[in-house]
């Protein structure tokens, strides 16, 4: 039957699968299997007399690997490929829970199995995040704008307020090294020599 | 009426805004690279004696020529001789190039950052092809991590001369990226000064986290003694010297015009020297502490690739012979070898065909520096990790915060100037200034954005900056020692912080810093006048080839 054409291998991977709890493959477990695969070609149309007599295996190995072909019920003819193939990618998920395994542990060869695709949010993930923080920066920088604005508005309206009372003078001195520039400056007259600021000691060349 | 010039609320400020600024990227993708070509633990040989001739004085240099000019480089240098106000305006050039194209790797940064809040990390699966029975065939052929990085992020064109469309994601998370560095810089020192305590800070946080992390891996051990095993033939090797010299030189990020900048805002009083050594030391051990946090998961990631290039072939064998499962393991693999290679000799030399030569060392020895290193080694690394989800926004924010500590020193760069000019101070408030440049960089930024964009990059990375620096400070050095006078600038420094010049930095500027910068230069020009042919690296449908740049 190795090789038959409506034949097909099947590979189990237990011990990968389970590793401690592996459980041993013997004729019990290949009698599931058979009840298995009767199950899916039963829910096929047109197939839903099928007996697990029905279904053959042969050539068990070590691995564990073996072939198994469907026959139809006068046991002369074997079942198109097609049908079989269609029957067991319907109820993969079934047979995996059967015997604990997954579609990486319990292959059929020749048999694709159709993957999971990654679940797509309908917003991608990334673009929530993306708005939440543009959101707070753009309302971090008008802040921030803002408060500067009324920072030099106050700061202009502050000098015209200083000529009033001396008082006031001392919140709009600039200071330089500790000499107080401002004074020299509104107090109007000349600025006297000995109270040069550091910057005009650095003459360009 | 004078206005008092901005000052640092602190000094600790300057010296985090100058680690924020010198420690970056490079750091963390060049350093570990260098460290594995030129001999592992004798590459630090090299690297240490340049730090002390080369990179604690030229930083002192700058720091000192900033503190004692109070204004941006343009400014300093005129102040010196208005012949070199070119070497002012050429450090504001490369400045300005150089923030161009930096900020798009903090906008990849962002790009992976927000995708790391999905389970399962979306670069650790591939995407499924038409009709969902395989994967994708260029996810397949390459790995998905690879895929992730050059369709999904870049969506990379085959070759430069097809340049594409802007991609909008990307160009979204580069806006936001310098609506941030707009947000950094909009007060000047004020804001800048507060956001430096935490991009100076947070990335050691995180750093710790990962050694720590690191080490506990599974296969460190076999990356850290790869990586450290001192190869000492390499000393003789003159490319290792040159490698070392130019990285300390980049790295401190010396002729930007940044660290003028940040000296500029200090009080005349500051001990800049204290700082120059401090600032230089912290920059040189980060290096090589990231080394030691990038050569674990660099023998994780080798580790945990030989052990499923060994599944493979475990399998393959356990498939092909019928063995029983579980019975071919990976201590015993060479003896089945063996055994089945005498029991069936003929179908035994057709698996051999298939199998793979699984080796460690190969795995190991895949060196890979720049945004490689970055989005793709580390990436991969990750997705294997336990929690892989907290790993991988930790270390992208680690990026993220390196990335910004950058550009705020290359923003500070060309915005001092700026604003110390009367001409458009005067005109425009500082808030509009650093504005109008955010605004411009970013558009022009965009180039990087589209499919050919990556090219681009690579380009600007490798050519923007390294002649014109190595000129720059070559001329820098000589105008402060021999035309404004080293004895002069001494009585200045004496003058300004109350402290005698120590004799080693009197002769490192005379001497030795100058002939060392002109030996890189003279190395470079031929360098690049010799090579043939320029190349770069394209990504082909599923591999990387090296394509030769057609002028």
């Amino acid at each position: 039957m190795e090789g038959a054409e409506n034949a097909f291998k099947v590979r189990l991977s237990i011990r990968t699968a389970l590793g401690d709890k592996a459980y041993a493959w013997d004729t019990n477990e290949e009698y599931l299997f058979k009840a298995m695969v009767a199950f899916s070609m039963r829910k096929v149309a047109n197939r839903e007399k099928t007996e697990i007599s029905h279904v053959l295996l042969c050539n068990v190995t070590q691995r564990v690997s073996f072939w198994f072909v469907v026959t139809d019920p006068s046991e002369k003819h074997t079942l198109p490929a097609v049908e079989v193939q269609e029957a067991i990618r319907m109820n993969r998920n079934r047979i995996n829970n059967a015997f604990f395994l997954n579609d990486q542990t319990l292959e059929f060869l020749k048999i694709p199995s159709t993957l999971i695709p990654p679940t797509d949010p309908p917003v991608p993930i990334w673009i929530i995040i993306f708005g939440v923080i543009f959101c707070i920066v753009i309302v971090a920088i008008i802040l921030l704008i803002l408060s500067g604005i009324r920072q030099r508005r106050r700061k202009d309206k502050g000098p015209s307020e200083v000529d009033d009372t001396e008082d006031k003078c001392e919140n709009t001195i600039t200071i330089e090294n500790g000499i107080p520039c401002d004074p020299l400056d509104t107090k109007g007259g000349h600025v006297n020599d000995a109270f040069m600021t550091e910057d005009e000691r650095l003459t360009p060349l | 009426m004078e206005k008092a010039r901005p000052l640092w609320d602190n000094p600790l400020q300057f010296v985090f805004a100058c680690i924020s600024y010198a420690v970056g990227l490079g750091n963390v993708w060049r350093f570990p690279y260098l460290c594995q070509m030129y001999g592992g633990g004798s590459f630090l040989v090299p690297y240490l004696i340049m730090l002390i001739v080369e990179g604690m004085p030229l930083l002192y240099l700058e720091l000192a020529v900033g503190q004692r000019m109070r204004q941006g480089s343009i400014g300093a240098w005129r102040t010196i001789s208005p012949y070199l106000s070119g070497v002012g305006v050429a450090s504001v050039v490369v400045s300005f190039f150089l923030s161009m194209y930096y900020n798009v790797i903090n906008a990849w940064g962002f790009w992976y950052l927000f995708h790391s809040f999905q389970d399962p990390l979306p670069w650790s699966v591939c995407p499924l092809n038409g009709n969902r029975t395989g994967y994708d065939e260029e996810c397949e052929a390459a790995s998905s991590t690879q895929y992730f990085w050059y369709r999904k992020t870049l969506n990379i064109s085959p070759s430069i001369q097809e340049n594409g469309v802007v991609q909008w994601e990307p160009a979204l998370c580069l806006i936001l990226a310098w609506l941030l560095v707009y947000l950094c810089i909009l007060r000047g020192t004020e804001s800048t000064g507060k956001v430096v305590y935490f991009t100076a800070s947070l990335p050691y946080c995180v750093l710790f986290i990962y050694l720590i992390r690191g080490l506990t891996l599974h296969g460190a051990t076999n990356g850290l003694a790869y990586m450290f095993t001192p190869k000492m033939e390499q000393l003789a090797n003159p490319k290792a010297w040159i490698n070392a010299a130019t990285q300390i030189f980049f790295s401190l990020g010396l002729g930007f015009g940044s660290l003028i900048a940040f000296a500029s805002y200090n009080e005349p009083s500051n001990n800049c020297q204290k700082h120059a050594i401090i600032v230089s030391l912290i920059n040189s051990s980060t290096s090589i502490f990231a080394s030691i946090v990038t050569f674990s998961i660099y023998g994780f990631k080798a580790t945990f690739n030989y052990e499923t290039c060994l599944n493979k072939v475990i399998l393959l064998l356990t498939n092909s012979f019928d063995l029983e499962d579980g019975f071919v393991t990976a201590s015993n693999l060479e003896q089945v070898k063996g055994y089945l290679a005498s029991a069936y000799p003929s179908k035994y030399s057709e698996v051999f065909l298939q199998m793979k030569n699984c080796s460690l060392e190969s795995e190991l020895s895949t060196a890979v520096q720049g945004t490689g290193l970055a989005f793709i080694v580390y990436s991969e690394a990750i997705k294997n990790m336990e929690v892989s989800q907290l790993w991988s926004v930790l270390y992208f924010f680690m990026l993220l915060m390196l990335g910004m500590g950058s550009m705020l020193g290359n923003t500070a760069a060309i915005l001092t100037p700026l604003t110390d000019s009367k001409v458009i101070s005067s005109r425009l408030p500082k808030e509009a200034i650093s504005g109008l440049l955010c605004l411009v960089s970013c558009a022009i930024g965009m180039v990087f954005t589209m499919e050919s964009g990556n090219y681009w990059f690579d380009i600007f990375n490798d050519y923007a900056a390294t002649l014109s620096l190595l000129l720059i400070v070559l001329v820098e050095t000589l105008a402060v020692c021999y035309l404004y006078g080293l004895r002069r600038f001494e009585s200045d420094l004496k003058a300004m912080t109350g402290r005698t010049l120590n004799w080693y930095w009197k002769i490192m500027w005379a001497g030795v810093s100058p002939l060392l910068i002109i030996s890189l230069f003279v190395f470079y020009l031929s360098d690049y006048i010799l090579s043939e042919a320029l190349q770069y690296q394209a990504w082909d449908a599923s591999q990387l080839l090296h394509v030769s740049l057609l002028t």
